[in-house]
């Protein structure tokens, strides 16, 4: 192998610099112009182009501590590199084009949720078509969200468009031609079931194609935890700026609650999606994710939650009280449980020997399992003496898939405890289940509302 | 002569804005200048004065721009500015009154030899 070159190592010396935060390329392009000028002087002192490189290196010190001062001195470019666009990590150029092509289809969305009203769909007031609204939601975002994905992978073949584009027309044509009764049972679950199976389908894009990985379908995962949270800001950001708006037209006799509730609140929801997006994939590199962090902080909080339940419950002896909402409820503690367990897989390092928190984690699952068990058990005497209704029945089946995923986790996980066998199994596991959900997204949307005659 | 890190942090801003006091200047020859004017006794870590001359552009001292070196490389000149050459007379007379007290009392104190330093 032939030794490298000065201007090679002068290459690799500024890699390793570039890596820094805190330091610009402009600081490097002046730290640059210093190392030259003292190679110069050395070379002219008689050393030749290795010691010249050596020494000049030397004297300019550990990199280590300069990006530090350099921190030191610019601690908002560490928090500042999700706002300033210009400059950024990577190419500026691809950011700016991404940024045009978010901020583009968030407005198409805006405009996409107001045309029907202008074939006479109300969003509110007394005759407002909820009807036609609630279930479609969806259908007015995501395909923009699937198109942001689409050009940012760069999907160039067209059967890949095509297929993508393929659960959006079926549901387009499911929710707008099944014959509901209006507000009934099966409408609302086709309602919110529709997002999640179009949210499933969109990883495809997500992917760029390469559904199949699960390495994609954990990026997924990750991109999906990180927009809810973001997402959520939004949305907290918005209710403040709509309710001062109420707040200081009042103040001059207006109000203009109308044109928040027919305008700012749908078109803003809507392209708060695609934002939200944009905003996640932006900063993937730059900011550490939020939500392995909450899961950290919530799983201890949440498995004290649940021991103590049963703990009082097994004092009490009081049986879990068989109401309407109660299967609800505890599908959503499961589903809370699974989220907490996904992100801290998502976030875990697979090589990592088992650790406390990983007991805390196993605690959790085992004590939600123990719980939907027993609500489970009181619940089944039920269903046998009053027969299926739509919500039971896709509350039951949520639930069962729900313990499912969860029981085999656990089981995992305490295999992996065991040092039987290596984390990347659990993780494996998750995204290989990924699929069940879809299937039963599309099978709430498009097979349950059949079953139940859509009533 | 090794000198105290603390006391050659306290003395680099007067003298980076006293070199630049003499006409604006790039960073390598700012540390030549150093070394010229100690006789080579004041040595610094050549990349701390980056960090530091960045400080002083960020408190307005100097104003810095981008220009061409000798053989035509990309080079950023700093110059000291009007809030710059006023800082530079406070630092002044702040060490006047320093290496005044100082000279007073060292000229009094006596090494372990017995000789007076």
């Amino acid at each position: 192998m032939s030794k490298p070159t000065l201007e090679e190592r002068i290459g690799q010396w500024r890699d390793y610099l570039q890596k820094r935060p805190a330091v610009r390329t402009a600081d490097i392009d002046e730290l640059e112009d210093h190392l030259r000028s003292q190679i110069e002087a050395l070379r002219q002192a008689g050393l030749d182009e290795d010691e010249a490189f050596l020494v000049a290196v030397k004297r300019l010190g550990d990199l280590d501590a300069i990006s530090r001062e350099f921190a030191i001195e610019y601690s908002e470019r560490l928090w500042k590199q999700l706002v300033v666009i210009s400059g950024s990590p990577t190419s500026p150029l691809s950011s700016q084009r991404d940024t045009t092509l978010a901020v583009g289809l968030a407005i198409a969305s805006a405009v996409a949720i107001k045309i029907p009203s202008l074939f006479g769909y109300h969003l509110s007031g007394p005759a407002s078509d909820l009807a036609f609204y609630l279930p479609n939601l969806s259908l007015f975002v995501l395909p923009f969200l699937a198109i942001f994905f689409g050009l940012k992978r760069g999907l160039r073949q067209l059967d890949r468009w095509f297929w993508l584009a393929i659960p959006f027309i079926a549901a387009g044509l499911l929710v707008n031609l099944m014959p509901f009764k209006a507000g009934g049972q099966t409408q609302v679950l086709t309602a919110i079931h529709l997002p999640i199976a179009l949210w499933l389908m969109l990883c495809y894009a997500y992917a760029g194609g390469q559904w199949r990985s699960h390495e994609q379908r954990m990026n997924y995962v990750r991109f999906s935890g990180e927009w809810f949270i973001y997402y959520t800001l939004i949305a907290l950001g918005g209710a403040v700026l709509m309710g001062l708006t109420l707040f200081i037209f009042q103040a001059i006799g207006l109000n203009v609650e109308q044109a928040i509730i027919e305008w700012v609140l749908p078109c803003g929801a809507m392209g708060a999606v695609i934002i939200a997006a944009w905003l996640v994939e932006y900063k993937q590199s730059v900011i550490e994710n939020i939500a392995p962090v909450l899961t950290w902080i919530f799983t201890p909080l949440f498995t004290a939650l649940l021991l103590i339940f049963v703990v009082v419950m097994i004092l009490t002896g009081n049986a879990i009280q068989i109401e309407r909402e109660v299967l609800i409820g505890f599908d959503l503690l499961l589903v809370l449980v699974l989220g907490l367990l996904l992100y801290s897989i998502s976030a875990r390092d697979p090589q990592q020997p088992p650790g406390r928190f990983d007991w805390v984690q196993l605690l959790l699952v085992v004590s939600a399992l123990l719980v939907d068990v027993l609500a489970l058990w009181a619940m089944a005497a039920r269903i046998s003496e009053f027969g299926f209704s739509p919500n039971k029945t896709a509350a039951l089946g949520l639930n069962l898939l729900l313990l499912v995923n969860l029981a085999w986790s656990a089981l995992l996980y305490g295999r992996f405890l065991a040092g039987r066998i290596p984390f990347r199994r659990l993780e494996r596991w998750q995204t290989a289940y990924l699929p069940v959900f879809a299937a039963w997204a599309w099978l709430m949307v498009a097979i349950l509302p059949v079953i139940f005659n859509y009533r | 002569m090794d000198i105290d890190k603390d006391l050659v942090a306290a003395s680099a801003t007067p003298l980076v804005l006293a070199i630049l006091n003499e006409g604006e200047n790039y960073g390598y020859a700012i540390i030549k200048r150093v070394s010229e004017l100690s006789g080579g006794e004041l040595q610094w870590t050549d990349g701390m004065l980056y960090p530091l001359l960045h400080r002083l552009e960020r408190h307005g001292y100097v104003e810095s721009f981008w220009g061409k070196s000798e053989t035509g490389r990309q080079r950023k000149y700093y110059r000291l500015t009007r809030t710059g050459a006023e800082q530079l007379d406070r630092q002044r007379r702040q060490w006047q009154v320093v290496d005044k007290t100082m000279k007073g009392i060292l000229s009094l104190a006596v090494d372990p030899v017995g000789e007076p330093i």
